[in-house]
């Protein structure tokens, strides 16, 4: 299908936006920096959530585990391989490890695929706690000259990346499909679409760009242990951004990440002790008063102005 | 022979906690992620009435299971009652039960920290040992077990012949026909919701005589729970039972032969196993 | 005789204990339409349901043009031409009417992509008599309208063999006859066709052969006439207290 005049405008825009974006460690100092870093990462992760978990309803808490995965690959790997291997490499596992779970889970209920990839951080981050205690190693130093504006380049990269292929699912035979399952899998399977393979392979994008997002902050890190890699808190919170932005749209978790990650910062100075009470209180929220989030608003909003401008 | 009698101690234990979710989710058709937190807060109610009152946990329990069967009534009437009003079909309302029952789950564990701080909780009490099968075992374990076992039993003996519970048991099987015979499935879904939270709760200050709890525990337990409800079958009461039992010896296998570390990992490969080649659980039917 | 195009032989459904669809034998021929009638509860639907691999055969083999589709997923069914609609109306209530049809073209027995599709789509709403309505949300439509968006997605997968499961239940007087026609014409076209119905008038008319079925198995097969004819039928659906 050819692009229209709308689609240049949306994506020469889209370009701008992103080269305004990558002007950013010019402009600000240290601080706003490493929340650009912060936003930069949420954005991958919360996009590329939504790219799988819009469309077919599952709700996947496997970020954490792809993202540990990945800050190990980068771990390890930097002794043996050159850093520029090591992210497609990342990538790759990540994509294997999500092939798996979901060959595994998705031809069942959502409630299992949830149980499933909940279990799968912690599983893995007992695994390797216990391969470390009996070959004695505790955690990994990863020293590297990467600074924090390379890995902010990288990650707005990569958010182009994660964007573009958003934008070509959207548009391609894989993306029509997956409207047809979210809309109703019955249907979709009697009109010949094979839901479990199509499943997999949009499950196979969260799970790479969310291990590669590890390999990218793991010199972030500088020391990473299971428990700091593996934190189930990184799941929830890609979650809850993105269902605060809304999944209908490409642009809806972007649009989430951003107000949310200042109000955490905030949140987190100002109430250390009450965070996770705070987060229980955001999902609440999020269910019973913005069930289909920012998006929904903006295009309520949009939709009244439309009606009103008709009359 | 060790590692037999202290997984099925720790297996009968599961077993109730795991009813409680079956209870949820087979019958009221909540999949409720904030089990573990009911199972902590029993926990720590026979820990408070314990070191502040010297109240037996045992005696707790019959404060505990009234108290936490009407906070989880008033849970079902506020927050789940609009959902399932709401929802468009079974998988809406699954993905908001389960979006909002995480995030009763962070509240409480938030609440439990505010109150309790984030300290492990453990207590003696009972820990005196007691010689059986030519071993020794903690009194407390056994006793637990004990009141485990009377617990399941009668809460058995409930659904299998009280009317109250043989109409739990029709909602679970088929609630349109269950509807069509005149049956409130809207109360009895409020009532087997409340009724799988008082006993998880239940469990939980039995087991906090034997275990070390602190506040963020409990989606541990929500897990182990889930992978016994799975393993079991959704809504077979008998088949939660072996299943617990099943992964108590697992664990315990587990911890003391290879790492105590890795009994979490052994309950995901075995949900694994379980989900690759027997989706309905052990006992349950295939569905059709 | 044309060639045999659906054949069923033996075909099984038990559920637990109960036998929903017992032994069925049947040969649809090309450019046939067949009805396959009884009363309530008798495995019609059912049946239907195994053809288009709704759910697993118990025994019993099933053929498209000879090759056995017994034991394929509904999709792989769905690709190799036999297309359906449901008993009570299934269309994708976030998308367009043109879209909904799409579904079909897109992923059905031909695989349409691109302005291909679009103008399956396009061809197949005038046919059930939406032309130029395509831009409309699910949601607005009447209830004959959704009925016939269902029926459109179906053609748009360009079918061997289409199911139509009660598709003119529920409608009123004028609707039935509008609705008898568009079947006809879709029967005129050469079209082969398994018709699960109620409706008498619609049976006589458009079915040039009829299985009836009670409690899960075949009782008769033949013209409409004559199975509407035979005693055994009759008994079927007025009860054996009445025979």
């Amino acid at each position: 299908m050819s692009l229209t005049a709308t689609d240049w405008r949306n994506l020469s825009l889209s370009a701008l936006a992103l080269l305004a974006a990558a002007c950013l460690p010019w402009v600000v100092g240290n601080y706003h920096l490493t929340i650009g870093v912060t936003i930069a990462m949420y954005a991958v992760l919360a996009t590329s959530w939504a790219l799988f978990s819009g469309p077919t309803h599952y709700i996947s808490l496997a970020t954490a585990a792809f993202f540990g995965v990945g800050a190990y690959v980068t771990g390890i790997g930097l002794q043996h391989l050159p850093y520029w291997v090591l992210l497609p490499l990342a990538g790759l596992i990540g994509a294997v490890m999500a092939a798996l779970v979901g060959l595994a889970t998705l031809r069942l209920s959502g409630v299992y695929f949830v149980i499933f990839t909940l279990g799968l951080a912690e599983f893995v981050r007992q695994i390797i706690t216990w391969g470390q205690n009996v070959s004695g190693t505790k955690g990994l130093y990863v020293l590297t000259s990467i600074t924090e504006r390379d890995i902010y380049w990288q990650l707005l990269g990569l958010a182009a990346l994660v964007w573009a292929l958003g934008w070509l699912i959207g548009r391609s035979r894989l993306g029509f499909a997956l409207r047809i399952i979210g809309d109703d899998e019955t249907v979709a399977k009697h009109s010949g679409i094979n839901t479990a393979r199509a499943k997999i392979l949009l499950f196979m994008v969260p799970g790479a760009v969310a291990a590669i997002t590890g390999a990218v902050l793991a010199p972030r890190y500088v020391y990473i242990e299971p428990a700091l890699a593996f934190t189930p808190m990184l799941s929830f919170q890609v979650v809850i951004m993105a269902l605060l932005g809304g999944t209908g749209r490409l642009w809806g978790p972007l649009v989430g990440v951003i107000p949310f990650t200042f109000l955490w910062e905030a949140i987190s100075i100002s109430f250390p002790n009450q965070t996770t009470l705070l987060l229980g209180v955001a999902f609440l929220l999020i269910v019973y008063f913005l069930p289909r989030g920012f998006v929904g608003l903006i295009e309520d909003a949009r939709r009244r102005m439309g009606s009103e401008g008709a009359r | 022979m060790d590692i037999l009698i202290t997984g099925l101690l720790l297996g009968g234990t599961y077993a109730l906690i795991a009813m409680g979710l079956n209870l949820q989710y087979g019958m009221a058709r909540i999949m409720n992620l904030a089990n573990g937190e009911m199972l902590v807060a029993g926990g720590f109610a026979a820990f408070w009435f314990w070191t502040a009152g010297q109240l037996s946990p045992f005696l707790t329990v019959f404060l505990v299971f009234p108290v936490a069967f009407a906070l989880n009534w008033l849970v079902y009437q506020v927050f789940l009652r609009p959902l399932v009003k709401r929802a468009k079909s079974r998988g809406q309302l699954e993905v908001d039960a389960i979006l909002t029952t995480f995030g009763l789950s962070f509240v409480s564990v938030g609440l439990m920290l505010a109150f309790f701080g984030g300290d492990y909780f453990s207590y003696s009490y009972l820990s005196v040992p007691v010689h059986l099968f030519g071993s020794t075992w903690g009194a407390n374990r056994v006793a637990a077990f004990g009141a485990a076992v009377v617990i399941c039993g009668a809460l058995w003996l409930w659904l299998s012949y009280s009317r109250a519970g043989m109409t739990i048991r029709a909602i679970a099987v088929a609630p349109d026909s269950a509807r069509l015979v005149g049956i409130d499935v809207r109360k009895m879904a409020a009532l087997a919701f409340a009724l799988g939270g008082a006993v998880t709760a239940s469990g939980g200050a039995l087991i906090s005589t034997f275990l070390t709890l602190d506040a963020s525990t409990g989606v541990m337990f929500t897990l182990k729970a889930l992978v016994i409800v799975i393993m079991g079958g959704v809504g077979e009461v008998r088949g939660t039972i072996v299943a617990a039992l099943l992964l108590g010896l697992l664990e315990t296998f587990v911890a003391t032969v290879i790492d105590p570390g890795l009994t979490l990992a052994a309950a995901y490969l075995l949900f694994v196993v379980i989900l690759l080649f027997r989706p309905q659980g052990l006992f349950g039917k295939r569905p059709t | 005789m044309t060639e045999v195009v659906l054949s069923l032989r033996g075909v099984t459904k038990r559920f637990g204990g109960l036998v929903a669809v017992n032994g069925m034998d049947f040969d649809v021929a090309e450019h046939q339409v067949m009805g396959l009638i009884g009363p309530n509860g008798s495995g019609k639907s059912t049946t239907l349901n195994l053809i288009s691999g709704a759910f697993p055969v118990s025994a019993g083999r099933i053929s498209l043009r000879g090759t056995p589709i017994t034991h394929l997923p509904a999709q792989d069914i769905a690709r190799r031409g036999i297309s359906r609609t449901f008993q009570l109306v299934r269309l994708l209530p976030s998308m367009t009417v043109q879209d909904n049809v799409m579904a079909g073209a897109v992923f059905g027995h031909r695989r349409r992509w691109g302005h291909e599709a679009e103008g399956i789509a396009q061809t197949m709403l005038e046919k059930v008599g939406l032309g130029g309505r395509g831009h409309l949300r699910v949601g607005q439509l009447t209830y004959i309208d959704t009925k016939r968006v269902e029926l459109a997605r179906a053609l748009a997968g360009e079918p061997r063999v289409l199911l139509l499961d009660e598709w003119l239940a529920g409608l009123n007087p004028t609707e039935l006859e509008t609705g008898i026609n568009l079947i006809r014409a879709l029967r005129d076209e050469g079209r082969t066709i398994i018709l699960v119905e109620h409706v008498m008038d619609a049976i006589r008319s458009l079915c040039d052969t009829c299985v009836v079925m009670a409690a899960g198995s075949k009782i008769a097969e033949g013209t409409p006439d004559q199975v509407l004819s035979d005693p055994a039928v009759i008994r079927a659906y007025l009860g054996d207290d009445d025979a």
